[in-house]
């Protein structure tokens, strides 16, 4: 495990991204403290003011400062996300593990479930789940978590199915042990490393949903910030004021790139291929 | 009589696989088509053949990690096969297994000491300190240092590691050990220790054991009893001295003249054995071992010859049609 950090943090992509990764997150956590104004608040005298000045990254059209909505739409972004990808490893890993260990019928079944599923663009998929349950912080996790529940599947399956022909899980069943503790006890750990790389990497699609629904006008409800949303309002104005599209662009630019530069280093590091062990 | 500790009766286990497309066909692989031995306590009893024939099949499925199409197995008299629950937890308490390759029968991610007092606690044989205690001792037993206990499974060579899964067998105390070719995958020095070892254990705590090779040396020397399969069939059976010096089977015979003497001025010519070992998809018609066989007669591939007792007591017995 040591020597996988290390070879984690010898990427210099790699500990970029989690330098990113890390900055937003302590923006989003220090929000309440570290924004200027309230991220609500409607200053209409000071509208679309360029960045500088009293505002450093401007306000929009209803003269809210730019920095304290990114700031807080950085708690939405992450929330969502995280808990998100949170759901679908949970209810995904559970359902490829399972499918893989069980075998026979039930994972050609389940298997034909996820496929399905995997068929949908992920956008398209979060925006039937969205458009039938209604726009709100809930139902967007509920939405992107159904989207990514298909990946997990197949990412925890695989290895499970590999894992089962060991003989430390024949082992396992001679010495008695029950199906779940040799499911949760024993294959789990073996199949966390390629899990959470995969989690690391689809947080950033997770990202990208969110955003993606917010800017057509299904995530979260104004007037709460979101960068998705921001973006969407900037484009009303973006000849007279790009920077209100542009600035919400680039923090989920940056979170995503940060995301998938984490993802891809932990993938190399634990490479079977690449791996000593 | 006593009643052994291990009765096989009839075990049969076929897999079947379906192949081809549009209109699948059946393919019935019989790994094991009929086996019967018996275990007496304290004893250790070799089951031998070719890759392929069996063997592994059939230690498995005396276990139920695969689940045998048919036969029975008395484990002092209770049924395995058809045991559910906890009578299967109590019994797989007492029947233990070691296996061919030390790399994959441990856990990577759990610590030798996690490993050794897991299977006490789900038996309820010990807990916390006391459940250290005894791993301790089991690992000073097998000849690796207490300390070890906080290490995980790839700080270890490949002897090291087939010793810890043998003090995992020995954490639920079982009477019996089912040794799958235990010491094929390591080196020869190391093959000496491991067998030394289970031989200490077999005298220490008066273990029986069905040992399951292909190395004729190694099953001459650790045991009692051998059991000679060919095509998931035992073809012949009795002492060790007996089977392995002077098979009455052809078949065994053969297998006898394959296992190298280490002695220049026996050297002969190897024996002839023609052909290759059929699929046990598709078994011939008769003794299974007749299109190889250089005795073989036109009986032999008409009819499966009897099981016929060897001379003496206990002595075992064979199904060839040259006897009896």
């Amino acid at each position: 495990m040591k020597a996988l950090l290390a070879k984690v943090w010898a990427n210099p992509m790699t500990f970029l991204g989690a330098l990113l990764c890390l900055a937003i997150v302590l923006a989003a956590v220090l929000a309440p403290w570290i924004a200027p104004y309230d991220p609500a608040d409607q200053d209409i005298i000071s509208r679309l003011q360029p960045p500088g000045g009293a505002y450093p990254f401007g306000t929009d059209q209803f003269g809210r400062d730019i920095l304290s909505r990114l700031l807080w739409g950085a708690r939405i972004s992450l929330t969502v996300s995280l808990g998100a990808i949170a759901v679908a490893v949970v209810i995904g890993g559970t359902i490829g593990m399972l499918a893989g260990y069980i075998g026979g019928t039930f994972d050609l079944l389940v298997m034909q479930v996820m496929d399905v599923l995997l068929s949908f663009p992920s956008l398209i998929l979060g925006l039937i789940v969205v458009a039938l349950l209604g726009p709100d912080l809930i139902n967007l996790v509920v939405a992107i978590a159904l989207t990514a529940i298909a990946p997990f599947a197949r990412v925890a399956r695989a290895p499970t199915m590999a894992l089962k022909e060991r003989a430390f899980v024949e082992a396992g069943r001679a010495l008695g042990f029950s199906h779940p503790r040799i499911l949760f006890r024993h294959i789990l750990p073996n199949i966390m490393s390629e899990v959470m790389v995969m989690a690391s990497l689809w947080m950033a699609t997770a990202v990208r949903v969110e955003a993606s629904l917010s800017f057509i006008g299904l995530g979260v409800k104004p007037p709460t910030a979101t960068w998705g949303g921001m973006t969407r309002d900037g484009f009303e104005n973006i000849l007279d004021a790009p920077w209100l599209a542009i600035l919400p662009g680039l923090a989920i630019l940056l979170l995503v790139l940060g995301l998938n530069m984490v993802g891809d280093g932990l993938r190399d590091a634990t490479d079977p291929r690449l791996r000593q062990e | 009589m006593t009643e052994p500790l291990l009765r096989v009766e009839g075990l049969r286990k076929h897999f079947v696989l379906k192949k081809g497309f549009p209109k699948p066909r059946t393919i019935r692989v019989r790994a094991v088509e009929d086996i019967s031995f018996s275990i007496e306590p304290g004893q250790a009893f070799g089951l031998v053949g070719e890759s392929g024939c069996g063997k592994s099949t059939a230690a498995r499925a005396l276990l139920r990690l695969i689940e045998p199409d048919a036969g029975r197995v008395l484990f002092r008299g209770e049924d395995v096969l058809t045991a559910k629950g906890q009578a299967l937890k109590a019994l797989r308490r007492r029947i233990q297994i070691v296996f061919q390759d030390p790399y994959s029968s441990l856990d990577p991610r759990q610590s030798i000491g996690s490993a050794l007092t897991e299977p006490m606690r789900v038996h309820g044989i010990a807990t916390g300190a006391e459940a250290r205690r005894r791993a301790a001792a089991l690992m000073e037993e097998v000849g690796l240092p207490p300390s070890a206990l906080d290490r995980l499974p790839h700080e270890f060579s490949g002897g090291q590691r087939q010793r810890i899964g043998i003090a995992r067998a020995l954490t639920v105390e079982p009477e019996l050990i089912i040794a799958d070719e235990p010491v094929s995958a390591l080196d020869v020095s190391v093959q000496a220790q491991v067998l030394l070892l289970l031989r200490e254990l077999r005298q220490r705590r008066g273990l029986s054991f069905l040992f399951v090779s292909h190395d004729l040396s190694v099953v001459r020397w650790f045991c009692d009893r051998v059991a000679v399969m060919y095509l998931g069939r035992i073809v012949e059976e009795g002492p060790a001295a007996r089977v392995l010096a002077n098979p009455l089977h052809p078949y065994a015979q053969v297998l006898r003249d394959a296992s190298p003497i280490p002695d220049p001025s026996r050297r002969t010519a190897l024996p002839r054995i023609l052909g290759e070992i059929p699929s046990a998809a598709n078994p011939p018609p008769g003794c299974p071992f007749h299109p190889r066989c250089i005795h073989a007669m036109p009986i032999c591939s008409q009819q499966m010859p009897a099981w016929t007792p060897a001379p003496g007591e206990k002595a075992g017995g064979v199904a060839c049609h040259l006897v009896g």
